[in-house]
């Protein structure tokens, strides 16, 4: 059996991944948001803007993002980030273009009279995407973000590689310490990143529920079209 | 929202169908609109009157929903002017010059002009009362307070009271369409345009939208066009009715006068067919 001890260093670990994950989420998220609303905007060059971005961050394997933000930022600009900061960074903006494909797709998904309606009440453009277009394409958003966002959960393990002691990395240290063996050391891993995967399902569950009321979540956007 | 004495429709003036010599409410002056090679609107020209409840009628695909959508300046005309209020909508003066509107000029001449449409579009993750507040607390910057109060009195008029916080996924047809009417009405517009609002609706459920529409028509001074082929409906409430076809008008006139003896042929033989119809 593993020590008290010993789950308490897995436990840590455990923190540190959850920690690395929400952060990258939220900058995740807030590119995504930016870049699904820039990419259908009227200017030529933002639309341009986002797709370079997209192509290129989805393009490159999020560990060579990582080992760039970590090991060559501070080499070209004299930025030094700490491991955390470097994996939120990269993980973050890796989600980011994934996001904004997702969240360009939801926000064509609103029918054009939503926003018809709301230039008939004089909405300025930017309080239509707030209070109309936006609050209804979040729900479209939300199931497809929560893959996303176990995605960057597990992707979290890369950052033991720049010595972020994750639940991964402590997993590995505890096996070469012989601590115990590996299927008591690593069936408690896999019983971790289980929980931290089930609670994010269960918090994407909880905000479709927030933002679908009076739209009939799951079978699209009853209300609105009818 | 001030009433017209009680007057009924007989403005002696409006009834003979000609807009009264003041500035119209609306000009629409050598107005163009194509879609592709389709010309939709073809160098119209009309104007409607403040006050004036015009019925515009017409075959499908004439080009009547076109109309009210460029004055609602959800489609940008290809050229002409468009006045409201004795403003141009598309067009400021810069400099002694009528040059293109700036968005912000375009958003002030449009705050007098609000819309329902054929199918509602009220906002779905919205309460009935949000659906009405959210124009004039985000675009009136009118306070919540006072604005939720005024939603209450306007639901009262189109007699939707105890609905304010359900969701419109809740309600019939005919009550989303009368929320509808009441979110236009909110924006307190000089001109309010209707575009088919009862064709969507289940036949039973027409009467309560065209009961609150005209109250508004003879207790309002509020200027109304209509696109519509309740025909009954419209010689009750018209000053005037304007006949379209393939983006011109073909014929105007006071209801009575256009629905027993059009002068076109064009308009005799539309009217044979919506009226067979009923
Ligand atoms: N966004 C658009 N793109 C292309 N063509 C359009 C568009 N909107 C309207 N049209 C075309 O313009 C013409 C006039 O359409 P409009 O909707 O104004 O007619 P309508 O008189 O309101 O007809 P209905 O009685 O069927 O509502 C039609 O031929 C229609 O196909
Ligand atoms: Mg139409």
């Amino acid at each position: 059996m593993l020590s008290t001890g010993q789950l308490q260093q897995l436990f840590s670990g455990a923190w540190i991944t959850i920690q690395v994950t929400a952060y990258s989420a939220v900058i995740g998220t807030l590119i995504a948001l930016v870049g699904g609303v820039a990419s259908l905007s009227g200017s030529r060059l933002l639309r341009w803007f986002t797709r370079v971005y997209v192509e290129i961050f989805r393009g490159v394997s999020a560990i060579i993002l990582l080992f760039w933000v970590y090991f060559t930022l501070p080499q070209l600009f004299g930025i030094f980030l700490t491991p955390l900061q470097a994996g939120m960074l990269a993980l973050g903006t890796n989600m980011g273009a994934y996001g904004s494909e997702i969240a360009r797709g939801a926000i064509q998904a609103i029918p054009k009279g939503q926003t018809e309606a709301a230039i008939a009440i004089n909405l300025s453009p930017f309080h239509r995407l707030r209070h109309v277009v936006l609050p209804q394409a979040v729900v479209l958003m939300l199931p497809p973000f929560g893959n996303l966002l176990i995605e960057v959960m597990k992707a979290s393990a890369l950052v033991s590689l720049i010595d972020l002691s994750d639940l991964t990395e402590r997993a590995q240290n505890l096996r070469t310490l012989r601590a115990a063996t590996s299927l008591e050391i690593f069936t408690a891993v896999l019983v971790l990143y289980f929980l931290i995967s089930a609670s994010i399902t269960l918090g994407v569950r909880a905000l479709e529920r927030r933002f679908g009321r009076g739209l009939d979540v799951g079978g699209g956007l009853g209300g609105a079209v009818k | 929202m001030a009433t017209r004495e009680n007057e009924p429709t007989s403005d002696g003036e409006s009834a003979g169908g000609r807009p009264s010599p003041e500035r119209p409410m609306v000009r629409f002056d050598s107005v163009t609109k194509a879609f592709g090679d389709n010309v939709v609107l073809d160098g119209l020209d009309f104007e409607v009157a403040a006050g004036e409840k015009l019925v515009i009628i017409g075959p499908s695909g004439s080009g009547k929903t076109t109309i009210l959508r460029v004055l609602m300046t959800l489609e940008r005309p290809d050229s002409g002017m468009i006045e409201v209020g004795g403003e141009h909508l598309y067009h400021e003066e810069r400099g002694g010059k009528l040059v293109k509107a700036s968005e912000k000029h375009v958003r002030r001449v449009r705050g007098k002009i609000s819309m329902v449409f054929q199918h509602f579009f009220l906002f779905p993750h919205k309460t009935v009362l949000e659906n009405i507040t959210l124009g004039p607390v985000k675009a009136l910057g009118v306070p919540k307070d006072e604005a939720r109060e005024r939603a209450c009195k306007l639901l009262e008029l189109v007699g939707m009271e105890g609905k304010h916080d359900q969701y419109p996924a809740s309600l019939s047809g005919g009550q989303k369409q009368r929320v509808a009417i009441a979110r236009a009405l909110a924006m307190q517009p000089k001109v309010m345009l209707f575009d088919e609002v009862t064709s969507a609706l289940d036949p039973e459920l027409v009467g309560e939208v065209l009961g609150v529409l005209r109250d508004l028509a003879l207790n309002t001074d509020m200027t109304m066009l209509l696109v519509t082929h309740e025909m009954g409906f419209a010689k009750e409430i018209g000053d005037r009715v304007v006949m379209f076809d393939n983006g011109r008008v073909v014929e105007e006139g006071p209801p009575r006068q256009m629905f027993s003896q059009p002068r076109e042929a064009r308009t005799r033989s539309f009217l044979d067919a919506v009226l067979d119809h009923e």
